[in-house]
């Protein structure tokens, strides 16, 4: 059975449709990119994953179940800022599942079993490359450490998927590059599924072992919100396949250009 | 040369020039002191800096002829202490109040109108009630430090709860924590160096507060004893009072400041 699976889904804003006849399935252990212009449903879409929006219409089936109308240990994120407490030195960040998860009402753990997460959480920073970090708190870390920082924390506790909204968005491309191998390796390592937003199809080809791009088939110009984005490419990616990206950056370009000229960005998208 | 906009004073430019207004009005007191004295001895408005250093050594360093208590002693002792329990219970109550209605929509919709209306109260045009209900006693005077400054340090902790990034609240949910976790392990510590500094800014409310308090019914009190020595034009007493209350005031802004560095670094250092 697909872990996730997409049933007829409509996601719409009063008289703006966002999303419209989404059909689709993700199995297990895929790693799905999402590319498309801004304003076409991709954070929308991660946000119904997530549990803070929800399908208009349709079905949104996690394990054949509706999936939860609120965010839980199920799925873990990685957005491009605020992902880790700023409160909380690098060690605590990543202990934070844990002691969550142990002590109901404290939300601490004292003693032998602070010392067993403690040791969890030093081999997971050691394994994202902060274990020279470890008392650091995330101010006193670049852009590039605090996403490795959220990483370890989201994947310590072991989530069912792992979303990740544009994380190396805001990166320099050098560090960029490292990240790709660091979520690659996690993701093999750690048998994780992966749905990934990027704004950087190139990124989306390298990274992913399915490509998804979310675009407008039909697309008034001078109402871009009457019809709204399905899913148009659907590819298996991670050969070099460059007549494809080509066509997809036109289409994504095209779309971005009339959206852009005619709306301001619709509320809920970030970007 | 440079435009003036540009133009940077050194480390020891900043002190003198930071000083300079200090030393300027104290040398124009000075001044009109010496001249007003000069035509009349007895002139009690403008007392000199030696009359004003014997009225504290009256007032501070010997028993009082009537009591045998150190005058300056026992008003401070009596101010702190009100004002202490004041902003202490105002702090504590905005914090609890300040999170859940920042935390929980239910609570912010059932209690936030209501603190707003009531923060809208002149909090002077209820000090005769307050008198009535509470008497004349200890009481009354740190209700109305509480009630003058909770209304607004609670709709200061609810805007610093709201403005936690949503993103961190997800977070929080997909880590496992539930509303309780959410509230401990994430609002409250965020908030507590943000309720520090809030109280920093109450304190100056809660001064005000308190010698109105203290002026209108009291038997000891910075604010008593500055409103007793008036009817005797006393300014050899009211000055120095003055400037022991501003100085206690600065004294307790700057701990508070400290404290808030060596507890919670990571709040400064993001510039917040």
């Amino acid at each position: 059975m697909a872990m996730i699976e997409i049933r007829n889904l409509w996601k719409e804003f009063g008289e703006d449709v966002v999303l419209e006849r989404l059909n689709a399935s993700i199995e297990a252990r895929e790693f799905v990119t999402v590319v498309g212009a801004s304003g076409c449903g991709k954070t929308t879409f991660l946000k119904m994953l997530l549990g803070t929006e929800t399908p208009t219409r349709g079905e949104l089936l996690l394990d054949g179940k509706p999936i939860p109308e609120e965010p839980d240990a199920t799925r873990g994120i990685v957005f491009q800022r605020y992902s880790v407490m700023p409160h909380l030195d690098a060690t605590g960040n990543v202990m934070l599942a844990g002691e969550l998860e142990a002590s109901r009402w404290l939300g601490r753990v004292f003693g032998a079993h602070r010392r067993r997460l403690r040791d969890d959480a030093i081999a997971m920073l050691k394994e994202v490359g902060l274990e020279h970090a470890l008392d650091k708190y995330p101010h006193e870390l670049s852009g590039g450490m605090q996403q490795r920082l959220a990483l370890a924390q989201a994947l310590i506790k072991k989530p069912r998927i792992l979303l990740l909204d544009e994380p190396f968005g805001a990166l320099d491309p050098g560090i960029r590059r490292d990240m790709h191998e660091l979520v690659s390796r996690l993701w093999r390592e750690q048998q994780l599924t992966v749905f990934m937003i990027t704004h950087d199809i190139e990124e989306g080809f390298a990274l992913g072992t399915r490509l998804w791009v979310f675009d407008k088939e039909r697309l008034d110009p001078q109402a871009p919100e009457a019809y709204g984005a399905r899913i148009t490419y659907d590819l298996a990616v991670g050969r070099d396949d460059t007549g494809v990206l080509d066509d997809i950056n036109a289409d994504v370009d095209a779309t971005a250009r009339t959206i852009d000229t005619q709306t301001p960005q619709p509320t809920g998208e970030h970007s | 040369m440079k435009k003036l906009i540009n133009r940077q004073p050194n480390r020891y430019a900043r002190w003198f020039l930071g000083l300079l207004p200090f030393a300027l009005l104290l040398a124009i007191y000075i001044g009109a002191s010496s001249a007003r004295l000069a035509e009349n001895p007895d002139d009690p408005l403008l007392p000199s800096l030696t009359q004003m250093a014997e009225a504290v050594e009256r007032m501070a360093f010997e028993p009082s002829k009537r009591s045998g208590d150190y005058l300056l002693l026992q008003d401070t002792l009596a101010s702190l202490q009100r004002l202490g329990i004041g902003i202490g219970f105002s702090a504590a109550l905005a914090l609890i109040f300040g999170i859940a209605n920042g935390a929980i929509p239910y609570v912010r919709a059932t209690l936030s109108p209501l603190v707003v209306g009531v923060s809208l109260v002149p909090p002077m045009a209820i000090l005769p009630i307050l008198f009535i209900v509470f008497g004349l006693e200890e009481l009354a005077k740190v209700m109305l430090i509480i009630i003058g400054v909770t209304p607004f340090m609670i709709r200061d902790m609810q805007q610093r709860t709201l403005e936690i990034p949503e993103e961190q609240i997800i977070k929080m949910q997909t880590l496992g924590a539930n509303t309780w976790q959410t509230i401990t392990r994430l609002m409250l510590p965020q908030i507590m160096p943000r309720l520090l500094a809030t109280t920093r800014l109450a304190l100056g409310t809660a001064w005000l507060f308190l010698i109105a308090a203290e002026a209108i019914a009291a038997t000891e009190g910075l604010g008593y004893r500055i409103f007793l020595v008036r009817r005797y034009l006393s300014m050899d007493v009211i000055l120095p009072y003055v400037l022991w209350i501003t100085l206690l005031a600065l004294v307790i802004d700057f701990l508070l400041n400290r404290w808030s560095r060596w507890r919670y670094p990571w709040f400064h250092a993001t510039g917040q």
